[in-house]
């Protein structure tokens, strides 16, 4: 006899597997606008690259008529395929299969695949597109979530966690993609949020569509929970590319390295920095002056926009940038921009990445509602990230580096391996303004015309102080340079940093101020 | 580069771009005593006092339902019932002028 027949078979099983939740709800989800599931993991993987599991996987629910239905693959798609040749593991949500829900087996199948991902040492791509539990299986659905969570954890750190929301993301559900490393959102498809709008209008009669509670703009722009935010799903997919460009695929591994590149002519660096330290410029072009082929790849770039980081290469490998950003609020710290440095630097420290930190800025944002939301804890995480990273650091002063800023901005005391000052950089307590007014107190108070003394003052302390050098003269910082030299410096110190070995106290883990 | 603002810190004033967030911040007001505010949005259940009634410190005046909890609105401290914002059934938000006391 013939295998024919059990082939056929099989390939007839398969077949209706495939269909996911049938034509009509495959129209409706067109009708969104959105892609089906399968068409989003092949668009992200390499050509045929795709290999499914568990595509017969089915539930067990015996309770409220569940047991006559039949739910393909469980709502739920993984397997595993290559991106730019490189083996990933991936799982999508099928919103046409029950509405994407998540049952225990559909949660199952997403923790066999993250298993996988973590023992193989693979990044793993999650596309959330699900109404939230399968409220028919009960608490098997927590259950279900509990588990996809505590693996998201264990995984933090080992392999690049990348959440792509593509549809509604609710509920308990949005802890998972607030666990990974970066969340990808689309305008008008993603939808993330802890109570939706009905249980809001309920509770409180406020009136909220999804896309203000919860859409693409807003957690890109208010919340800082989506780090890259896009028009399609198609650019997304070329996001999440780009991204796996520059980093390992690891954490016992380095970002692989491209062919080096100088940057584009067109950045001229000297011609980018005012000398006047309060007149603003975009630091994105210094980074893009010094980066190879002046490509930055900006992450959070719509979120406390008075910091700046993101991925670029010098000399063919990946370096991490963090910038204060004198072009919004003056490039000050506050308890946002503090989160997100902070998270970024630990990222970088986690997978092997050198940090370039750009500093200008003339420190803390001062007033109530920062101090009431709690700067202190939040500016607390730049200062223990920098200090806990054992990763190269190198620090350019590009101009202002004054007080609680200039400590926290990755300085020698936090044991940066060089520090660099351009020769407009102000090292200084505070600036000029504010401590001529309380250095000279009295002077000022007392003098015939106390407003050209505190000019006289000002100026005083700015000739004195608002320089590198008392700075380098305690050699706080390596060396002076100039700014057309800021690439070489960097190039070289990160090339001897290259075998860096720096060993901190043994611990279980450190409490940072979360 | 748009819309550049001169912006305070530490007495130096910088040209910069503001953000939204910033921009819509609130100012901090000194919290009165005698205005009593929900602390979390819910449903007035029930009312127990009158504008014009004294209450001694410690009375309930209002049940404020939120998250399937009943909770007590006590009376802060002796006084009078000056105006009452709410009434039975209705749907408050966080931080909403519930009572002014005299």
């Amino acid at each position: 006899m013939s295998l024919k027949r059990n082939i056929l078979d099989l390939r007839k099983r398969k077949e209706k597997v495939l269909q996911g939740g049938g034509e009509k709800a495959i129209q409706k989800q067109v009708a969104m606008g959105k892609l089906t599931a399968r068409e989003r993991v092949t668009s992200i993987l390499d050509e045929d690259s795709f290999h499914e599991y568990d595509l017969f996987v089915e539930h067990e629910a015996r309770d409220f008529g569940m047991e006559k239905k039949q739910l393909h693959g469980d709502g739920v798609i993984i397997g595993t395929g290559t991106i730019y040749g490189e083996p990933v593991c991936i799982f999508a949500q099928d919103f046409t299969v029950a509405g994407g829900s998540l049952g225990l087996m559909h949660a199952r199948k997403i923790t066999k695949i993250m298993d996988h991902a973590l023992k193989m040492r693979v990044p793993l791509i999650g596309i959330n597109d699900s109404g939230g539990a399968r409220i028919q299986e009960g608490v098997n659905s927590l259950a279900g979530y509990g588990e996809i969570f505590f693996r998201n954890t264990l995984a933090s750190g080992v392999i690049p966690q990348l959440s792509v929301i593509l549809g509604p993301c609710a509920g308990g559900a949005v802890y998972s993609p607030a666990l990974t490393d970066f969340v990808f959102v689309v305008e008008n498809i993603s939808k993330m949020f802890i109570t939706g709008p009905e249980v809001i209008k309920t509770v409180l009669g406020e009136e909220i569509s999804m896309e203000e509670l919860g859409g693409a703009r807003v957690h890109s722009e208010i919340t800082g929970n989506a780090h890259f935010y896009a028009q399609s799903e198609y650019e997304c997919f070329e996001q999440i590319k780009k991204l796996l460009t520059f980093i390992p695929w690891h954490n016992g591994k380095k970002a692989k390295a491209f062919p080096p590149k100088p940057p584009k002519p067109e950045y001229k660096i000297e011609e980018i920095v005012p000398a006047d330290p309060t007149q603003p410029y975009d630091i994105r072009n210094v980074i893009k002056a010094i980066s190879d082929d002046s490509d930055f790849f900006e992450i959070m770039e719509n979120f406390a926009k008075n910091i700046v980081i993101g991925f670029g290469r010098m000399n063919g490998e990946t370096v991490g940038f963090v910038a204060n950003q004198p072009m919004v609020l003056a490039g000050v710290l506050d308890c946002d921009s503090s989160d997100k440095a902070a998270r970024f630097i630990r990222y970088c420290d986690s997978f092997n990445i050198p940090i370039v930190t750009l500093e200008d800025m003339p420190g803390y944002l001062p007033g109530v509602d920062q101090e009431h939301m709690g700067v202190i804890r939040h500016g607390a995480k730049i200062l223990y990230a920098y200090s806990e990273a054992t990763v190269p650091k190198i620090t350019v002063i590009i101009r202002k580096a004054y007080g609680g800023g200039y400590i926290a901005m990755n300085s020698r005391h936090m044991k940066a391996d060089f520090m660099f000052a351009w020769p407009t950089a102000e090292i200084a307590v505070m600036g000029p303004e504010g401590a001529a007014n309380i250095i000279f107190r009295k002077e000022i108070m007392n003098a015939e015309d106390p407003e050209a003394m505190r000019k006289e003052k000002v100026a005083e302390y700015k000739e004195k102080f608002a320089n590198p050098y008392v700075a380098a003269a305690k050699g706080y910082i390596d060396t002076v340079i100039e700014p057309e030299e800021t690439r070489n410096m960097l190039l070289h110190s990160i090339e001897v940093s290259n075998n860096k070995v720096d060993r901190r106290p043994e611990k279980k883990h450190g409490i940072p101020p979360f | 580069m748009e819309n550049l603002k001169e912006f305070n810190v530490d007495g130096t004033v910088y040209k910069t771009e503001l953000t939204k967030k910033f921009e819509s911040r609130k100012n901090w007001e000194r919290p009165n005593p005698k205005h009593l505010h929900s602390f979390i949005p819910g449903t007035i259940v029930e009312i127990f006092v009158k504008e014009g009634q004294e209450v001694k410190a410690g009375e309930s005046l209002m049940i404020l339902e939120a998250m399937k909890m009943k909770n007590q609105i006590e009376m802060p401290f002796d006084g009078v019932i000056k105006k009452i914002h709410v009434e039975e059934g209705v749907k408050v938000p966080n931080k909403m002028l519930m009572v002014e006391i005299e």
